[in-house]
């Protein structure tokens, strides 16, 4: 009996084996093949846990390969620039200079939104904190320091804010992240605007640098008094306290991914103009105002027609079925109206010269 | 005229000759290439960019002064504990130790050696820092605060966390080259002091004093890595590019900024001004260990030499 089985077991591993040696000869074969068109990109960080999910699922669902190397938004925009990815992506849109840069028309297709939160390390404190614009800037200005600050103490009636010292933590590596952060707070306010601005990484007028979302929430956890901005999906993932914010229409809202779709929802009108278009401070009543949107590049004039139709094809899947998996790994969907506008981005893209789509 | 001959020795010296000038030929490599990225930012910032404070990638004005203070500052910290800390066992395992307890010392500390620096890196910031921030810093900040050096909040992250962490990771270069130099001095030289009637320290006095260029060797090797060292350091150097002299601020050294904002940085200059950090780094490595090198030679008997050509 153990014999046998021994033998069995032997023969199915070399069948295995076997297998495994051919499809193993297949494979180069498969690639090699012309008339597939596998997919090439480059860029975020942000995104690339949905991303590595949609394009495993569209691969299994079409048996197009998609291969995302997820280098940073800025590798992501000098690969596209060399030609070296069939597309590019980005968690800040690209400015007119950088698009003039690009050798030729680039389109922007907004995939999912996302939000960034305030969390903070006050045991003392039960109930949500509640802060406001002025607030948070005047905390990463370095010009509220202590907790129980009158500004901080006027918007939470009845708690009791402790009189610690703030630390204020920001990201040390350049990162989307930053981005739609010191974009809310440029927007916000104005002595920000002048004196910091807005980029994936700025020249920080206070606190202290910590590395990725694990760096920063890690000093927050560690050091009471601490308060540091993070990604949604990161905060909720690891349970941290986070800020309710006061938004443009005065109220105090809690960082959802719906209070998220919210702020793109609001900004819908100006997306249709231009997709690039910040969604920070919503004018929406339901909306968290620190929200921002993650795109992918193409070139809008295609040279292959084969990966031209892939593409497009990605992306149509993308603002479909793509969007139900956003909320399960918690990025918030896109509003109906955005994907409306991407639906008329996608018109635009030509093979040639010539409208893809019509093409078909 | 006779055609040269190949022969086993020619082709032999020639590829030793070759191995040898391939490293040349990196070292021209590493300096043309990181010279033409930063073209951009040379042209635009000239010497002002080593002695510029600002680093702003919203308005493209770049200055490495911070982070050239940063990297210095913790390298001579991470000198000044893992030095005597590192001469110190590797005296005790080469002279005082029994064999066997030796051997086990020697592998552990070889073994630290070979522990990757993102290792270090989340050991100084979910260890060092707290034990800093709870114990450390505040006693410093109570007993040594009139110091401009232990002024400031107890963050356990700073400039101290990363003196520390470094020096932990270059102990072992230390002591294993050390302890090797220390063995190959003959038997004889601690014989004749004890014959002379030196008591045991000034026999270990003596052979440490034979020893002295290959330890201040180990020092200079230990030295490169500190200057070099990334991940760990970005991890708890608290990543501001403030110059404070107190070691319990953050701080920022030149490959922690490369590390934090290559990926990222997207506009032409932006990128050229850190590969010129890059470039100045590498400049800087070259005159600190220029000067090491001097200090060998003036350490070994060249005294005279130096101070004649001076």
């Amino acid at each position: 009996m153990n014999r046998k089985l021994q033998k069995t077991l032997l023969h199915l591993t070399a069948a295995a084996v076997l297998v495994a040696a051919i499809a193993g000869a297949w494979a180069p074969a498969v690639r090699a093949n012309p008339n597939a068109s596998n997919l090439t990109g480059a860029g975020a960080t942000f995104p690339y846990p949905l991303y590595s999910k949609w394009f495993d699922t569209y691969h299994q669902m079409t048996g197009i390969e998609v291969n995302y190397q997820s280098i940073g938004s800025g590798g992501g925009i000098q690969q596209l620039k060399n030609g070296t990815v069939d597309f590019g992506a980005s968690d800040a849109p690209l400015t007119d200079a950088k698009l003039k840069e690009m050798p030729r028309k680039v389109l922007h297709f907004p995939t999912v939104a996302g939000a960034v939160v305030l969390a903070y390390n006050l045991p003392s404190v039960k109930q949500p904190l509640q802060l406001t614009s002025g607030i948070v800037a005047g905390i990463y200005m370095g010009k509220i320091t202590t907790w129980n600050d009158k500004q901080i103490a006027a918007v939470n009636p009845g708690v009791a804010l402790p009189a610690a010292p703030i630390l204020p933590v920001h990201r040390s590596d350049g990162s989307g992240t930053s981005y739609i952060f010191t974009t809310y707070l440029s927007a916000v306010n104005g002595p920000w605007k002048e004196m910091v601005g807005a980029n994936t990484s700025v020249s920080w007028p206070a606190g202290i640098g910590g590395k990725g979302n694990e760096g920063i929430s890690g000093l927050v956890r560690q050091t009471q008094g601490a308060i540091g901005y993070v990604e949604l999906a990161y905060a909720k993932q690891n349970r941290l306290p986070v800020a309710h914010l006061q938004n443009r229409s005065g109220q105090f809202v809690e960082p959802t991914l719906a209070s998220t779709t919210a702020a793109a929802e609001g900004a819908a009108m100006l997306l249709g103009k231009d997709v690039r278009t910040p969604i920070v401070n919503s004018a929406a009543p339901t909306a968290y105002p620190i929200c921002g949107l993650t795109y992918i590049l193409i070139y809008q004039d295609q040279k292959d027609p084969g990966k031209a139709h892939a593409l497009a094809g990605l992306l149509r899947w993308a603002m479909e079925q793509g969007q139900d998996v956003a909320g399960t790994l918690d990025y918030a969907r896109l509003p109906a109206a955005v994907i409306k506008v991407n639906d008329g981005t996608l018109g635009k893209i030509t093979i040639g010269g010539k409208p893809l789509l019509a093409n078909r | 005229m006779k055609a040269a001959r190949i022969t086993a020795d020619g082709v032999y010296r020639a590829a030793l000759g070759g191995a040898a000038a391939l490293v040349f030929g990196v070292v021209a490599l590493i300096v043309y290439e990181t010279t033409r990225g930063s073209v951009l930012s040379i042209q635009k910032f000239g010497l002002g960019f080593l002695t510029g404070t600002a680093w702003d990638p919203v308005t493209e004005k770049f200055g490495a002064l911070p982070y050239i203070y940063g990297t210095l500052v913790s390298s001579a910290l991470a000198l000044l504990i893992a030095v005597p800390l590192g001469i110190g066992t590797a005296v005790y395992l080469a002279e005082i130790a029994n064999r066997r307890f030796g051997a086990i010392v020697s592998f552990v500390i070889e073994l630290l050696a070979a522990i990757p620096s993102i290792v270090y890196g989340v050991w100084g910031f979910f260890v060092l820092a707290p034990f800093l921030r709870t114990w450390i810093e505040p006693w410093l900040i109570q007993h040594l605060g009139f110091l401009p050096l232990f002024r400031g909040a107890p963050f356990g992250i700073g400039m101290l966390n990363a003196g520390i962490v470094l020096s932990i990771m270059i102990v072992p270069t230390i002591v294993s080259i050390s302890r090797e130099v220390l063995l190959a001095t003959p038997r004889s030289l601690r014989e004749a002091a004890l014959a002379l009637g030196a008591t045991r320290a000034e026999a270990i006095g003596v052979a440490v004093d034979a020893a002295r260029p290959g330890i201040l060797g180990a020092v200079i090797l230990a030295l490169g890595r500190a200057l070099g060292e990334t991940m760990a350091v970005t991890m708890v150097i608290g990543n501001t590019n403030r110059i404070s002299l107190s070691l319990l601020d953050p701080g920022a050294t030149m490959s922690s900024i490369i590390a934090n904002e290559f990926t990222e940085a997207t506009s032409p200059l932006y990128v050229s001004a850190l590969i010129e950090i890059a470039l100045v780094l590498f400049l800087v490595t070259i005159v600190v260990n220029g000067l090491a090198r001097l200090l060998v030679l003036w350490a070994t008997g060249g005294r005279r030499a130096i101070a004649a050509a001076a």
